[in-house]
């Protein structure tokens, strides 16, 4: 093991299928919180519906996949419609307490229930269908310099950063249209725009749809890329996680989860590897490999620390905005 | 020059007798039994109250009168307990306020709220109405709006203009002082093209030499055909501006008439420095430019 090595697991981490599913749903979070200043805490909710939707349609029922992802889809757009007719009319912290409780349900919920796999999940070809396009030639592995892929997983980052690159094609178009604009101007002060002639609540819903399908579908892929769905991977922390690389990346910027994603997925793993180097070619003594996961997180949670003290803007954002008073 | 509808009204006003709830020739605005409670505190209790069309009309009282209350009820920012209300002839009452403002009645607040994080213009195009654009559907195809923006641009610029406001355009709004804060919002609910522009406070935090300039700018909205309904506890400056002023006091309107009028009335002396202001022992009383809001 060396330092190139460390290098080229770090970057494979930082566009890998983990990287792409936690940009995904934060590209939801930067619609609803970063635009429209939503606070939806239960983004895993929606994560979830999608993971599900595609364990329980596909290998429980048996549907086909698309018809699987489309169901998911539509039930996600009802459990947006679920959470936001009751809270949206109210002050922006009933939403954040609705959203956060709604997380934690459905991962016990999911525990719990037969029909959903109860603690032991969903396991099974589910991603068959798609699995079934790759146009990559049957070989063990694909060689790109130091990098190297399976067949299936090649497949499966290429069609993850497809899909990234037309959702955030989606979302500058909104944003820099007169709907993103009301958007903003909800998140500056809603009275205003209310003042203005505009329904906000309509906009707030629709925020909250498009932000939570984002994060279905980041669930979605998960279930393909994985082919398992266990109830405990639905924590509440997947959101402050998601939250994070929204921030450190820049909120209310189109490139803004892009950016904190690599940067999130390549910290974590070059500050691991790193210390596992150290420590196994004995540099660190005071520490065993066990001990590294836990410290990459305070190390890397450290780091963050930092950048939001001398640049709370994120990598992308602008200080002048940040530092106006928010109305 | 005064336009034709504003002299209109000022000669129509002349009519007018000065009681509470008196019957204007043409009002834009009625209201009956408008009442609203707080727990045990009746803020607002109006019998009737109506607002010439045309005309700039003051709101005035001490602290507390509850004039931003019976203003933000007929804005549809609050729900009144009872009453009704009626615009243009159309019964409006709690209306929800985006309603309102398609209608023509816009408002403005007194705790300005101008979109810090937004830049002046995009503050001034949020406001025109019937945008394309503002469709999630039609949002992502800019062919369907393209034009709508650019027309909307170019009146937004023409407002900003007039309110010395264009060199900032790009500038975030949270950037301008308390006082072009106060002019963005009336030039960004000029947008609308208002019938009825309803100002609440539109004084308050402006340093002085800029109210001058805003004062003006009140009258110039007037000149133009839109009828003017603004709050204020400022004296001085309802005098300079209104064509016709309505005193509340405890929620209730106790007086109303021209500014010359009311200033001499009796009960309006008496609600502004209390029924003994002049008599030994009491205080100096309630300064008339002090205090900020009611």
């Amino acid at each position: 093991m060396d330092f190139g090595f460390v290098l080229t697991q770090s970057i494979t981490q930082a566009i890998g299928v983990t990287a792409i599913i936690y940009l995904l749903a934060t590209m939801g979070l930067n619609i609803q919180f970063g635009y429209t200043g939503l606070l939806n805490f239960g983004q895993i909710a929606f994560v979830a519906v999608g993971s599900y939707g595609i364990g329980v349609f596909v290998i429980t029922i048996g549907w086909n996949l698309w018809l699987s992802i489309i169901a998911a889809l539509l039930l996600s757009i009802i459990l947006s419609l679920v959470l936001g007719v009751p809270t949206l009319r109210l002050r922006a912290d009933y939403l954040a307490i609705v959203t956060i409780a709604t997380g934690e349900i459905m991962r016990l919920a999911t525990k719990s229930i037969d029909f959903l796999g109860g603690s032991q999940g969903i396991s099974g070809k589910m991603g068959d269908d798609f699995y079934a396009l790759n146009p990559f030639p049957q070989q063990d592995r694909f060689e790109f310099g130091p990098f190297s892929y399976t067949r299936n997983d090649l497949w499966v980052v290429i069609v993850g950063w497809v899909v990234i690159a037309v959702l955030l094609l989606l979302t500058w178009a909104l944003m820099r249209s007169p709907w993103g604009r009301i958007l903003k101007g909800i998140r500056e002060d809603e009275d205003a725009v209310r003042s203005l002639g505009k329904s906000t609540y309509l906009r707030k819903m629709q925020a909250l749809v498009l932000g939570g399908l984002f994060g279905t579908v980041a669930g979605i892929f998960w279930a393909v890329a994985k082919q398992s769905v266990q109830p405990d991977s639905f924590v509440p922390d997947f959101t402050f996680f998601c939250y994070t690389i929204l921030i450190l990346g820049g909120a209310a910027r189109v490139l803004g989860p892009v950016v904190g994603a690599l940067i999130f997925w390549f910290l974590l793993v070059f500050v691991e590897q790193t210390l596992i180097l150290l420590v196994q070619g004995g540099t660190i003594t005071f520490l065993d490999t066990t001990q590294i996961g836990p410290i990459r997180f305070i190390l890397v949670g450290l780091g963050l620390m930092l950048l939001l003290i001398f640049r709370p803007q994120g990598v992308l954002g602008d200080r002048k905005e940040i530092s106006l008073d928010a109305r | 020059m005064p336009g034709d509808l504003a002299m209109q009204a000022v000669s129509a006003l002349s009519t007018v007798p000065s009681e509470p709830g008196a019957a204007k020739p043409d009002p834009i605005l009625v209201t009956d039994h408008v009442t609203r409670r707080f727990g045990g505190l009746t803020a607002v209790e109006v019998d009737h109250a109506e607002f010439q069309r045309g005309a700039i009309t003051a709101l005035i009282g001490p602290n507390g009168a509850g004039k931003s209350t019976f203003f933000n009820l007929l804005s549809g920012f609050d729900k009144a307990d009872s009453g009704t209300w009626s615009y243009d002839g159309a019964v409006i009452t709690n209306t929800a306020p985006h309603r309102l403002a398609r209608r023509g009645m816009v408002r403005t607040f007194q705790l300005t709220k101008s979109l810090s994080r937004m830049t002046v213009i995009d503050n001034m195009r949020l406001g025109a109405s019937g945008q394309t654009g503002e469709l999630m559907g039609a949002a992502v195809l800019p062919f369907t709006w393209r034009s709508q923006e650019k027309k909307n641009t170019e009146k937004a610029m023409e407002l900003l203009e007039r309110f010395n406001l264009a060199a900032k355009a790009d500038d975030f709004a949270g950037s301008l002082s308390g006082g072009q804060r106060k002019l963005l919002e009336m030039a960004r609910a000029l947008m609308l093209d208002p019938q009825l522009i309803m100002l609440d406070e539109p004084m308050a935090g402006v340093n002085p030499a800029l109210k001058q300039s805003l004062l003006d700018h009140i009258r110039d909205i007037r000149e133009q055909g839109t009828t003017v309904v603004f709050v204020e506890h400022d004296m001085d400056m309802v005098r300079d501006v209104s064509d016709w002023v309505i005193v509340m006091a405890q929620g209730k309107v106790i007086s109303e008439g021209t500014p010359t009028a009311v200033m001499g009335d009796q009960r309006v002396i008496d609600a502004y420095l209390g029924a003994h202001h002049d008599q030994q022992l009491t205080s100096t009383g309630e300064s008339l430019t002090e205090g900020s809001g009611s």
